[in-house]
Parts: C-alpha cells; structure tokens; sequence
C-alpha cells in the first residue's frame, strides 16, 4: 500500500510539466554553448592575448606610464563614488521606507532612471548642463571652477550611474524587516544613532556590502558616460576603460589587452565577493533554521 | 503611575482612528484595551507610549503631562505584537539594550548589567538560551524574552500590543497566567490590547471596550459581562442570542413567537438579547415563552454541551440565524437532544433594548414568577 502511493507519487512528479529528460538536456546544452562562447572564452582570451608576448612585455605594457596613471585614476573615482553613493543609497532606503510622505512611490521609481537611461545620454546631459557652454557650467566658469573634460565630471556621472545600486539592495529588505525594532529601540530609549549602529546597519549589512560590490564594479568599468565627460586626454582623464581602447586604436593590441585583463581580473573578484556574499547571507539563514529545529 | 487619557483625537487621512477617548488607568491596575480591528485600541497604546502622536488631546503620568514627551524619555516598557526582539542580538543582549542604553549617569556598571540580565532570565526561566538568537526560539520564548527587555530598566508602566496574539491556545493559557503573576508581583500599570474578550475578561481588573474610534464602556470584568450597556458590547463580548420584533401587551412578538416581557412599559419595536447560559431547553412551550427551535448541531467539547439550533417559523438576529444554548453534561445525558429535534427555548434572563435606548432593561422571568417587575441598570 505504502509502496504502491510511494510509485504513485512518484509517476506524478515525472509528469511534471517541462520535466522530461530531452528538454532538461537541451536546456543545458544550449546554457553550457552560450556561457562558453560569450562568455568564457572571451575571458580565457582577453588573458592570452594580454600574455601572448611574455611576461616581461605584459609588465612593460601595464608599467607603462599612461597605464599608470589610468588606475590611479580609475582607482581615485571609485574611492570617491562608492562611499557617495553608500551613504546617499541607505539615506534614500531609509527615507523610502521609514517614512511616509506624498510622492514616495515616484521616488522610488526615479531611482531607477539612471538604470533606464543608456550612460551616453547621461553624460551627453552632464555636458549639455555643466559644460562650459552649459546652463550652471557657463556660471561656473566665471568663477574658474571647470567640472567637465577633469576629474570631477568623470565623479558626477560615475556617481549617476552607479547610484540605484546600494538603494536598491536595501529598499525590499528594509521593506521586509519594517520598523518595529528600531521602535523598540527607541522605546528602550536609545538614541537615533545607537539605533542606527546596533540595530538598523546589523541588520542590513551583508545587503549593503553586496550593494557596494556592484557599485563598485561598475564605477570601476563605467565607460559610455565617462567617455562623453572625460574628453580622452591620455595621462589626465583617461580612466582605465577608456585607455583600452584608446591603446586598441593605436594597435597596441597586447597593451590593450593587458589593461582590460586588470578589468577582467576586477570583475573576476567582484564576482568571487558576491558570490561569497551571498554564501555568507545563505549560511546564517540555514544555520538558525538548523538550530532552530534541535 | 496612574495614565490620564483626556480627548484623544487622531486621523490618519481620512480615517477617524481615534475620536475624543478620554479614560483613566489606575495606578498598578492591569487594563485591556478591546474591540474589533480598527477600533483605534492600538492607536491609543501607541499614543500612550509616544511612538504616536495624537492630533490634539492629552496624556498624563500620575497627573504629569507627557503628551510632547519623547517616547525615549516616558520610561515605559512596550512588548510588540511581533516581539521586535532584534534578529542579530542573543536573547542576553536584547535584554541588555535598555540598560546599555541608559545615559552614561545612570547606568549601571558592567557587572550590573550582567547581573540584571541573568536575574530576568532567571524570571523567565530562560537561563539556558541566553546565548541564542531570537530566530532559534519558540513564539512563547520570544514573548517572555520580550517581556523581560521591556522591564529591565523597570519601568513603571508595561504597554503590551496584542500581547498573545500569534501563540497557540496552550501556549497562550500559559502565558496569561505568568503575565498575571508577573503584574501582581512588580505592580506595573499595565495596558494591553486585545481582540479576543475571554482574554480580556480572564486577565484584566479593568476592560475598556472601544468602537470606531470611540470608548463603548469601561468596567470590571464581571460588571461588564454581566451589564452590558449597548447592543455593540453586548454583541462584542461572547455569543448572544437575539430575538427581535414588536412589544404588545406585555409579550414580544415575532409571527408565532413570543415571549412575556413582564413589567415593560414600552410598545413597539424591541430586541431581547440572552446568552448561551441564560435559556434553557424544553420539549414544550411554557407559559412564558414560545420560541420553537430545531437542533442544528450538538457539540461535546469543553464542560458544557454547546447545542447550535435554528429557529422554526420566525427569524434570529445576526447574521448566521443560530441560536447557541449551553446545557450540562448531565442535562445532555438524560435528555439525548439530537440534530433535527425540535425543542423550546425558555428564557430565565433577558436584556430588552428598546428603540434607540442604548441601555437596556434586565428581564427575569424567575424573578418575575414570584413578583413581576423589571430592573433597569444605572
């Protein structure tokens, strides 16, 4: 009897929709094909080509003074927009979800306008408005403050660009977790700011850590916006994107290739950390549910 | 601490959640706030501890007004319907966070805090799960960790939001009656909120039944299910059996149904209210009451025998057209009543609301035997 429902069942659950061997094959086959042509081999190749002339060339090239300069550079902008964009991502989530006020829903909706809008019409806007034949850039250069074609503007659109990310991460968590606990923080008679520290930041981290790794990802490898702003001036404004293909353009195949494998291996651990990120986030979960159950 | 509540007033956009409620809460009193959903109880608890404000109205501490006090300075101990223990802390540190939080003035040293925590765990009897996180605890556990993070900087009064809301029915007996040794033993002054009125009459000393914003009536248990003083109350705290229709010459009419109303002096339109356990079954009409029933169902469970009947050629009020009598086991046994029976329902005491009156009349057919006359409640 009991065996005969145990078949049963499970005759059932091979008759699951979309459950049969043939599709699952071929579903795997074509992901397998697709991740390793678009998406391996490129990287296995952008590392060959890099090191096709040896060891020595590939320190040449990314020793190269230029190079140099191009992760300073990049370095610098994203030293300056991920911690921006950190505090203006949790001030945003915080407001969004602790309060109520008219309009609330079509802030949450902008924020995901620089997701919408493709980078180069964002730069192409910076340009229009703090250019120097801009709306606030014709001010500003009366008073001799130049923001585009230098470093600030390559900030100002990186930090565009790469804002819904930490606000995005935290607004449906914030959500979820509600409010009730800092109220009772409160009513324990903490201050705004033990609260934050003890209970608000414990209880988002590992959601904001993840939302400072794909920012920072992306302010690293921003280039359409930058390109527009940043005017290409080889050892001033030429962040290491840029430089790729600026070396491309001078056939400097191999240096191209070495600076966009120092690209690839950011990606490479950017990866690794939200992947750990997300193991870590895992982990807690099971391990409560597991003592829960003892 | 005695708490005043004088014209409470709050909106949330259009919805009045509070309007005009005005109460005293005496001094170490134990009190439940209860009333349907959206009867703005929690609203006022929230306005009492300052997590909310009232549009206008005040709130006053043993005369003290605290109405523009901060929520952080009222010294109140507030559990949450959820609990609100915070995820990442173990349950020693949740109930340290008070007096972690005190001005660096009054806190206590190190060794204090520590000696504090262990002595609510002792409280609690949760000395064994100091070290775990709130997601590895039981609801009953949660709530008692949550009730000793509340009083750990001893408050002098204890605010609890649907205290035993989310336990199961054991869990929840068992709670209620280590809150009610809890209160008796520190003499907080005590709110809580409740939906469910076999809580509020079991826990409290005092019940404040609320509607729509408003207070309906204010008593102790006892004076409250014994005198209700409107339909929604009456209707509120437990089952009801409602019979309603015309006043003539003495009787209550409704088709073929009657009952003697002796004494009454109202003519017209009128509804006779009567619990479970104030009517009682018969085979045949009495002399003071016709009210054919059948039997609709007959359930055994608890100490009395609950029979559901629907009534034979007239109409209940309310909205299932049940009505619920409560007979003894032994009652049960002799009689054997069976689903489709017919039986007679003989009323020993009644409630009689007549037109708009909001307070009705006490009818007592016993009594009446003897000396017909009827009382009205003061």
């Amino acid at each position: 009897m009991a065996s005969n429902r145990a078949r049963s069942t499970r005759s059932l659950q091979h008759r699951r929709v979309g459950d049969s061997p043939a599709i699952k094959w071929l579903l795997i086959g074509i992901a397998i094909a697709v991740t390793t042509g678009l998406l391996i081999m490129p990287l296995v190749v952008i590392f060959t080509e890099a090191l096709s002339s040896g060891w020595s060339t590939f320190a040449d090239n990314l020793l190269d003074q230029y190079t140099l300069h191009a992760i300073g550079l990049t370095l610098f902008v994203a030293a300056l927009t991920v911690p921006l964009n950190l505090v203006f991502g949790v001030a945003l989530a915080w407001l969004v979800t602790r309060f109520r006020f008219p309009g609330r829903k079509l802030l949450i909706t902008l924020i995901d306008i620089p997701f919408a809008v493709s980078p180069v019409v964002a730069g192409l806007l910076y340009l229009l408005l703090y250019g120097r034949n801009g709306w606030i850039g014709n001010w500003l250069a009366d008073y001799d403050i130049q923001l585009m074609f230098s470093w600030p503007g390559i900030v100002m659109v990186t930090v565009f660009v790469t804002c819904p990310f930490v606000a995005r991460e935290l607004i449906p968590l914030m959500q979820q977790q509600g409010s009730e606990e800092e109220e009772a923080g409160v009513v324990l008679g903490a201050s705004g700011w033990r609260i934050f520290r003890t209970i608000t930041l414990p209880n988002i981290k590992w959601a904001l850590i993840y939302g400072v790794v794909l920012t920072n990802a992306r302010a690293v490898g921003e280039f359409g916006a930058v390109s527009v702003v940043a005017g290409n001036i080889r050892g001033q404004t030429n962040t290491l994107p840029l430089h790729v293909e600026l070396l491309y353009q001078d056939y400097n195949v191999v240096g191209a290739f070495t600076s966009a494998s120092l690209l690839a291996g950011i990606a490479v651990f950017t990866l690794a950390a939200k992947g750990f990120v997300e193991w870590r986030q895992a982990r807690t979960v099971i391990r409560l549910q597991a003592q829960e159950t003892v | 601490m005695s708490i005043t509540v004088d014209g409470i007033k709050k909106r949330f956009g259009k919805f009045q959640a509070l309007n005009n409620v005005s109460l005293d809460i005496p001094e170490g009193k134990l009190t439940a706030l209860l009333g349907p959903s959206g009867s703005g109880k929690t609203t006022l608890l929230r306005i009492i501890a300052g997590l909310e404000s009232a549009d206008s109205g005040q709130i006053s501490f043993s005369g003290r007004d605290v109405t523009g006090l901060h929520v952080r300075d009222r010294n109140i101990g507030f559990v949450f319907q959820h609990y609100a223990l915070f995820r990442h802390m173990t349950v020693a540190q949740n109930i340290a966070f008070g007096l972690d939080s005190l001005p660096r003035k009054q806190r206590p040293a190190k060794a204090g805090i520590q000696k504090r925590v262990s002595e609510l765990l002792e409280m609690i009897q949760l000395p064994h799960l100091a070290q775990r996180y709130p997601a590895q605890l039981s609801g009953g556990q949660k709530q008692r960790v949550a009730l000793a993070r509340s009083i750990a900087t001893q408050p002098k009064i204890l605010l609890l939001d649907e205290p035993f809301g989310a336990l199961d029915a054991k869990v929840r007996k068992d709670l209620r009656r280590w809150l009610r040794n809890l209160h008796d033993e520190f003499h907080f002054t005590s709110i809580f909120v409740t939906h469910d009125q076999e809580e509020a009459l079991e826990l409290s000393d005092q019940v404040v039944v609320m509607s729509q914003g408003r207070v309906e009536q204010v008593n102790e248990p006892i004076e409250l299910y014994a005198r209700p003083e409107s339909r929604f109350v009456f209707d509120f705290l437990g089952q009801v059996n409602v019979i309603s229709g015309q006043v003539k010459q003495g009787s209550l009419n409704q088709g073929n149904a009657w009952v003697t109303v002796p004494g009454v002096q109202h003519k017209g339109d009128a509804q006779l209210y009567l619990r479970p356990h104030e009517v009682r079954l018969a085979t045949a009409p009495v002399a003071h009451a016709n009210l054919p029933l059948r039997i609709e169902a007959v359930s055994l469970i608890g100490s009395e025998v609950r029979v559901e009947l629907r009534p034979e050629g007239w109409q209940s009020e309310g909205s299932n057209n049940i009505w619920e009598v409560g007979i003894s086991h032994a009652e049960f046994n002799s009689q054997r009543p069976t689903r489709g029976d017919l039986r007679y329902a003989v009323p020993e005491v009644g409630h009689l609301f007549t037109g708009n009156d909001a307070q009705p009349a006490t009818v007592n057919w016993a009594e009446a035997e003897l000396a017909p006359r009827v009382r009205l409640i003061s």
